[in-house]
């Protein structure tokens, strides 16, 4: 029972191990298999898990593995929890990342550290399990490092490129600003509370009520610094991009479907805290709003394949993290699980086609949109489940996207017209850059020699996807409007009512859905319009995402490059290597002067040794 | 004046005399020579302070000195034939190749 | 009052063989003085009492050290000695060592001549027998007495690898 809580954890880090220390003598398909059954056997626990849990009605199973730090009033120890709400994120993490695993096989085949990118990745589902059965702080802070180290160490898995390098320390060093806000916020909790632990802080936080408003608001605001890093949004979104130079499975897995979404996640684990703090939600309402509406106009001028769905990703979780400022946590997870399923399938699929423009020889860049076109024939298999994912992005009934997108927008209309605004504006742009996207890169006829030559992918790839369509086909009849299943379920946890269905709304947005992709379909069916809009003021205005890259570079980056130039220059080698250099000089020009002691002549040296018995001779017979 | 005393003066003059022979001849073979007089200067005092206190143990050291100089010639003239070999002299001047 | 004379007189001729090791230009002429000396330090030995040592210094010393050299100095055929030029570097050598020297002998002449001799009675005097000594040597000294034994199995070993001719 108690190694069973643990074991979704236990079996990624035993196929990690397997994988780090005789991968490079096991043949491919082997590394492959071990690494994708030991998540396979996560996710066969994680249901056991669960079942178990729908059968106790929702009361949550605890585990204390050890005692691990015990210094005074602080005590922490390896606790893991399973709630209603860690179940549901451990079968996402395991399920999905089942799938993209066994994708990888087929996608990373050939590469020379394939061994190394499943230890990864299997360490990655490890970390990402911890941190969402963590049942303290510190131990989900455990996680939260972990998943980010994950992230770096794959986004520059290709370090070869130090393009590829570049962008994992910059998504390394984004999160870092996010931790400090989040190490800050535990500290201040910890200072508050006294303790770490979720269920011990949040029943003082029932007990003592509105007494505690101002620290909550000042913790919920420090926490949701570290949210903004992890869960890119704005101003620390800017990583995420850029992340897309890893492998196209690690950026379904980590950076569409599950890592990204720690934040909501913590969010809504602390769901407690944050409805103490009306400010901070309505701020939070309010940066997920604008970071959905800045992320999803940029996607409309995107012309790589990737970076279309990683600003697309952004956009998304902004409507998560507007959903939890919303003290939407339903919807906000709702939305996260159907996101995990469709923006996956979306990546593998891109991932598909990026590998079939690969294969086929050509000289284009293998992810340039303006290179693809007329996919659909030769791949229509990819183009198949593409399309369903696509028009769930774009929310169309009755895929998956379309119940979760909905209640987001359902909240933000009863609390927040402003949220409702920007996040309905939002939703326009999605389904405008998805049909953009589908007609680009399946319609119409080839625009290169690798886009004419390609080939669908083979079936270890196909697999996963066409499991992925299923999923977010019939994802959405999990939460049916008016209080579905996971309501229920995560009734326990979040308390929260369902609210009604409003089908005025439901229809308005599958109007303005449908009315985007079609002009997406007039404006892009003659790929020209692609090519010459990103040249005008306004494409490259959106191309490169607001010029935000570029205003960080000329304020926090130049200045601190400055501090760093005044550090170097002056300080270090102004000073400390001047005094360094001084020491070691004169230690050089005094061994230059006695060097003439050394005269190589044994007769002086015994001249000297005679001196030297002299002195001391009178020393001891005369002086003393 | 004692003959311990005249004899341990000896010692001292005897001593430095053969020093003198270090510091001022070049030849390896003199140098060596005067090691061998500065050697029998110590065992000069050790057996006059031997006898002056009625202790065997003096003599006894002067004997291990004198083994100890025998193995000290055998290895050291080994040295100087095999330098000579190669240098074709036994001036120690030309040994200075440690020059600083 | 005549081991005065005998004691001055040995005393002379001591100093002198060895300013004969010093200044002599042949150095078989100053292995021969060299001999010489160690013979006179033979008789002292036997003045002080020590017959055993004054027997040991004359076949060890005198005797088998001493053909060594003069069967090294013919070997290298380095009798004749070239007369000393200071080699740059060593010109202050020759005056620093007298210097020293005069020092050295002075200092001795100082203690010779402030120093009071011990008071303490002169001991009866002991066997210093050669049969003595040897009991003093195997009852008291024997782990010395072997490690000397091994010392020069280790020069004797030592001396015939530095001169083997290198093939």
């Amino acid at each position: 029972m108690t190694l069973l809580i643990v074991s979704p954890i236990l079996f990624p880090l035993l196929g990690m191990l397997i994988n780090a220390l005789f991968g490079q003598r096991m043949r491919e398909r082997v590394v492959g298999w071990v690494a994708s059954f030991a998540v396979i056997a996560a996710f066969a626990a994680s249901v056991v898990l669960f079942v178990q849990l729908s059968q106790s009605h929702g009361e949550p199973l605890r585990l204390t593995l050890a005692p691990w730090i015990t210094a005074g009033a602080l005590n922490v120890a390896w606790g893991f929890l399973v709630d209603p709400l860690s179940a549901v994120m451990m079968l996402i993490v395991t399920g999905v990342g089942a799938l993209i695993h066994i994708y990888s096989i087929g996608y990373m085949h050939g590469d020379p550290r394939f061994a190394r990118y499943f230890v990864y990745l299997n360490l990655f589902v490890a970390a990402m399990l911890v941190l969402v059965m963590a049942d303290n702080f510190l131990v989900l802070f455990v996680g939260w490092e972990l998943v980010g180290l994950c992230s770096y160490l794959l986004i520059g898995f290709w370090f070869q490129d130090v393009k590829n390098a570049a962008a994992g320390r910059k998504a390394f060093v984004v999160n870092r600003i996010g931790d400090v806000g989040f190490v800050l916020g535990m500290l201040l909790i910890f200072a508050t509370f006294g303790t770490l632990d979720f269920e011990t802080v949040f029943a003082q936080v029932k007990v003592r009520g509105e007494s505690l408003a101002a620290v909550a608001s000042l913790i919920t605001l420090l926490l949701f610094i570290g949210a903004t890093g992890k869960s890119a949004q704005i101003p620390l979104f800017v990583w995420l991009p850029d992340a897309m130079a890893g492998p196209t499975p690690v950026s379904a897995l980590i950076h569409a479907a599950t890592m990204v979404t720690a934040g909501v996640y913590m969010m809504s684990r602390a769901h407690v805290l944050f409805e103490l703090a009306p400010t901070t939600q309505a701020l939070i309402a309010l940066v997920g709003a604008i970071t959905a509406l800045v992320a999803g106009s940029s996607a409309l001028r995107q012309v790589d394949i990737k970076k279309v769905l990683a600003y697309s990703t952004v956009s998304q979780l902004g409507f998560m993290v507007a959903a939890a400022g919303l003290g939407a946590y339903v919807a906000a997870l709702f939305h996260l699980l159907t996101h995990a399923f469709f923006k996956a399938l979306l990546f593998l699929g891109a991932g598909s086609v990026i590998h079939a423009m690969h294969a086929a020889h050509g000289d284009v860049d293998p992810q340039d949109m303006r290179a693809m076109g007329g996919l659909a024939k030769r791949m229509p298999f990819t183009f198949l489940t593409f399309v369903i994912g696509g028009l769930a992005l774009a929310g169309l009934p009755p895929l998956a996207g379309f119940f979760s997108k909905d209640e987001v927008l359902l909240a933000a209309f009863a609390d927040n017209p402003l949220v409702f605004v920007l996040l309905g504006i939002t939703a326009a742009f999605t389904a405008l850059y998805v049909g953009r996207q589908i007609v680009l890169v399946f319609l119409g006829e080839p625009r290169s020699a690798n886009a004419a030559h390609a080939h669908e992918s083979p079936a270890i790839m196909t697999m996963p996807l066409a499991v992925l369509a299923l999923l977010t086909l019939a994802g959405g009849a999990i939460n049916l409007p008016g209080g579905g299943w996971l309501h229920h379920w995560l009734e326990p946890v979040l308390h929260e009512a369902a609210k009604p269905l409003n089908v005025g709304l439901a229809l308005v947005f599958t109007l303005i859905a449908l009315g985007a992709l079609a002009l997406a379909w007039v404006w892009y069916r003659d790929a020209q319009r692609a090519r010459l809009e990103v040249e005008s003021a306004l494409g490259r205005f959106l191309l490169s995402a607001w010029h935000i890259d570029a205003v960080y570079h000329a304020t926090v980056l130049r200045a601190f490059y400055t501090l760093s130039t005044i550090c170097s220059q002056l300080i270090d080698i102004g000073l400390i290597d001047a005094a360094v250099n001084a020491v070691g000089r004169s230690a050089r020009a005094a061994a230059d002067q006695l060097r003439a002691a050394q005269s190589g002549f044994v007769r002086n040296y015994g001249l000297l040794m005679f001196l030297g018995v002299i002195v001391l001779v009178v020393y001891f017979v005369v002086v003393r | 004046m004692e003959p311990t005393s005249f004899v341990v003066f000896l010692s001292s003059v005897l001593f430095v005399i053969g020093a003198l022979g270090v510091l001022l001849r070049r030849n390896a073979l003199m140098i060596f020579m005067s090691i061998e007089l500065m050697l029998n200067a110590a065992n000069l005092a050790f057996v006059a302070f031997a006898q002056r206190w009625a202790q065997l143990a003096g003599q006894v050291f002067v004997f291990f000195v004198m083994t100890v100089a025998a193995a000290e010639v055998a290895v050291g003239l080994a040295l100087i034939v095999t330098i000579f070999r190669t240098k074709r002299s036994t001036s120690v001047d030309e040994l200075a190749q440690l020059r600083g | 009052m005549t081991d005065w004379i005998v004691l001055g007189l040995l005393g002379v001729l001591s100093v002198a063989s060895a300013l004969g090791l010093l200044l002599s230009r042949n150095a078989i002429y100053a292995a021969l003085f060299l001999v010489l000396n160690f013979v006179i330090g033979a008789v002292i030995y036997l003045v002080l009492n020590a017959p055993f040592l004054a027997v040991v210094q004359i076949s060890v010393y005198a005797g088998a050290i001493m053909v060594l050299f003069i069967f090294v100095i013919m070997l290298l055929g380095a009798e004749r000695l070239t007369p000393a030029e200071n080699p740059p570097g060593l010109n202050y050598q020759r005056p620093l060592a007298l210097i020293l020297g005069v020092l050295a002998l002075g200092l001795a002449a100082y203690v010779l001549l402030t120093r009071q001799a011990s008071a303490a009675p002169v001991a009866q005097s002991v066997d210093a027998s050669p049969t003595a000594v040897g009991l003093q040597l195997f009852r008291n000294y024997v782990f010395p007495f072997e490690v000397v034994a091994l010392l020069l199995l280790a020069a004797m070993v030592g001396a015939v690898v530095l001169t083997r001719k290198t093939e």
